[in-house]
């Protein structure tokens, strides 16, 4: 394990390292074009926009306009990076998504940011708990949610290699970098913390971090709880899922999306039809957000390293 | 058939002739698919193929060529039309025709374009060909590719809010090496489109959108051709042409039908229907 490493700097938005990312690539590649819909401030593309201005496209609050532009970008062989927040990303254009990203199959990054309840005051209009389970459905898709601004550095960089489609989730707030400094993201390979003996926490985004919390909370209990960041949701890593299946006797899911249809989802999908065995997913509840501090909400919606640590007991206790 | 050149067909009653033969090969294909639509795929048949003879650089052989002039059809419901003029190109061979809307076929419903090579993007779901012809548009000119992009789009297609997010865009980017048509035919599945939900002035609202717009009877070849000429000249903004068209043009009986927007002709109308573009 090597968690403890890169803790002392200090928290990070994840929106924060891409702007910085794609300004780097930016400077590397001339192949990438930024796009955005009036969010450039919030999304950071500003910062690619600011010294790349003949290949940066702001549409105006126009996201449908926006992911087809995209698309007619990408066709004429650049590589464009589609930013806005990801309720109107994924929301507003779906249709467009689908029929132009990918049934035409169109090299096109959408980045998302202000993903999940963290987005905070705003309120459940602006918070994405839902875009997962949007974006999981679509033929050609792969959606990634990075869970630091170090993992979003090698996910922003890797999904510019990769040609095709791709949803990359991001968030609004500062998080505490998790990932080892030297992580390498493999796009469908899961980072594995530990595998436990007791329970197995797979986990995505913002949840990662608290996942590691509660299995550290676990250990002073004497439960083995494994951690496991699922940040690629879609092509799901089977492999690492099956094993971590195969040696505990539970499987926790912790996401920062609905419970239905996004990690946990998935998981539960695969593992039903592959190695049953008990499930419990900590998500949003089917249910709205509303106005409030990123950590407030987290609690409220419980979301905590203790509700993780809770649910991975009390599944113990109903798997004997 | 070699590389295509800009000005190939010049002369208007070979642009005729070929858009004689695209509308019997359009038909053709119906009636063996049994399905798909007719009155859209007729109206916008001379338009397109002045586009696709008279201007378009391409090559059936690569469709991919870099510097090639690219076709959006946004009314994908027209695929027929897009199809009949590929084979006449040379894309495929005249037997794929025969295939339209099957399983292995790469003559969809609606155009796909990992299908058939020579579709640039799948169209299909109304109001989305204008944003990616005008990102296409972006691409070329961030290469300094001479290359021109052309977009037809439906007269009740153009009641989808994202054509004027797109509108708008073309505008602001001043992209001038795109050129949009407007193939209004006055119907739409429910009925007319004035009816259904008006959509006028039309010429008015891409002129206040800031778009150059060209008005023209959208079946006569001269001023098809001389419209895209203009077009080709206009500098610092998108030009659009608004082709005044009968849906069903060219078979009697078709004409300003609603009920044959998406109906294939039987094999008795498919006899009649090419005796009387034959003899037109």
């Amino acid at each position: 394990m090597s968690s403890a490493q890169g803790t002392e700097r200090k928290p990070k938005a994840t929106r924060n390292q891409y702007g910085e990312t794609l300004l780097e690539l930016g400077r590397e590649r001339s192949d990438i074009v930024a796009l955005d819909a009036d969010l450039s401030g919030s999304t950071k593309t500003g910062k690619f926009a600011k010294e790349f201005p003949e290949r940066f496209f702001n549409m105006g609050v126009a996201e449908q306009d926006m992911i087809g532009t995209a698309a007619g970008l990408a066709v004429t062989g650049k590589v464009p990076f589609a930013s806005t927040f990801a309720v109107f990303e994924t929301g507003r254009a779906w249709d467009q998504i689908r029929l132009v990203i990918c049934y035409s199959n169109t090299n096109v990054k959408l980045v998302a940011t202000h993903g999940g309840i963290t987005v905070g005051e705003d309120g459940a209009s602006h918070q994405a708990l839902e875009d997962i389970a949007l974006m999981r459905a679509l033929p050609n898709m792969t959606v990634i949610v990075p869970a630091d601004a170090t993992e979003t550095n090698s996910v922003i960089r890797a999904v510019a290699d990769y040609k095709g489609p791709v949803y990359v989730r991001l968030g609004r707030s500062n998080v505490p970098y998790t990932m080892p400094d030297d992580y390498q993201f493999r796009i469908g390979r899961a980072h594995v913390f530990h595998t436990g003996k007791d329970a197995n926490i797979i986990a995505a985004g913002i949840m990662v971090d608290a996942a590691k919390k509660a299995s550290e909370l676990l250990a002073t209990e004497g439960f083995d709880a494994g951690v496991i960041n699922m940040s690629t949701i879609k092509p799901l890593d089977e492999e690492t899922l099956l094993n971590a299946a195969k040696t505990g006797k539970v499987i926790i899911t912790a996401e920062e999306h609905s419970i239905i249809g996004g990690l946990g989802g998935a998981v539960c999908e695969f593992l039903a039809e592959n190695h049953p065995v008990p499930v419990r997913r900590i998500g949003i509840n089917d249910s709205f957000g509303c106005s409030g501090g990123a950590a407030e909400l987290l609690q409220l919606h419980g979301l905590t390293a203790e509700n993780i640590a809770e649910a991975v007991k009390t599944s113990l206790k109903n798997a004997q | 058939m070699s590389v295509m050149t800009k000005g190939k067909v010049t002369d208007v009653e070979e642009l005729k002739k070929i858009a004689k033969s695209v509308r019997i090969r359009i038909l053709h294909m119906l009636t063996t698919a049994g399905s798909g639509h007719t009155g859209g795929s007729l109206s916008a048949a001379d338009v397109a193929v002045a586009i696709y003879f008279s201007k378009m650089k391409f090559n059936p052989k690569d469709p991919s060529w870099k510097d090639r002039d690219r076709f959006i059809l946004s009314k994908g419901h027209a695929a027929p039309l897009q199809y009949s003029i590929m084979a006449e190109a040379g894309y495929f061979p005249e037997d794929t025709t025969q295939t339209l809307r099957t399983t292995e076929s790469p003559l969809q419903g609606h155009p796909c374009c990992k299908r058939l090579p020579g579709i640039e993007v799948s169209t299909g779901s109304l109001g989305q060909g204008l944003s990616v012809a005008n990102g296409m548009a972006l691409g070329l000119r961030l290469d300094r590719n001479p290359a021109r992009v052309y977009c037809i789009m439906g007269d009740g297609e153009i009641q989808e809010g994202q054509i004027w997010e797109a509108a708008m865009t073309a505008a602001h980017y001043k992209i001038d090496n795109l050129c949009a048509v407007v193939d209004c035919n006055g119907l739409q599945i429910d009925g007319p489109v004035a009816k259904v939900m008006n959509i006028e002035p039309v010429v008015d609202k891409w002129e206040a959108f800031g778009w150059n717009v060209i008005d023209i009877d959208g079946h006569n070849m001269e001023q098809i051709v001389g419209a895209l000429d203009k077009a080709e000249g206009i500098k610092g903004k998108p030009t659009v042409i608004i082709a005044n068209t009968t849906k069903g043009k060219g078979v009697s009986f078709f004409e300003n039908k609603v009920e044959y927007h998406g109906v294939a002709p039987s094999l008795e109308e498919l006899e009649k229907a090419v005796k009387e573009i034959d003899n037109e």
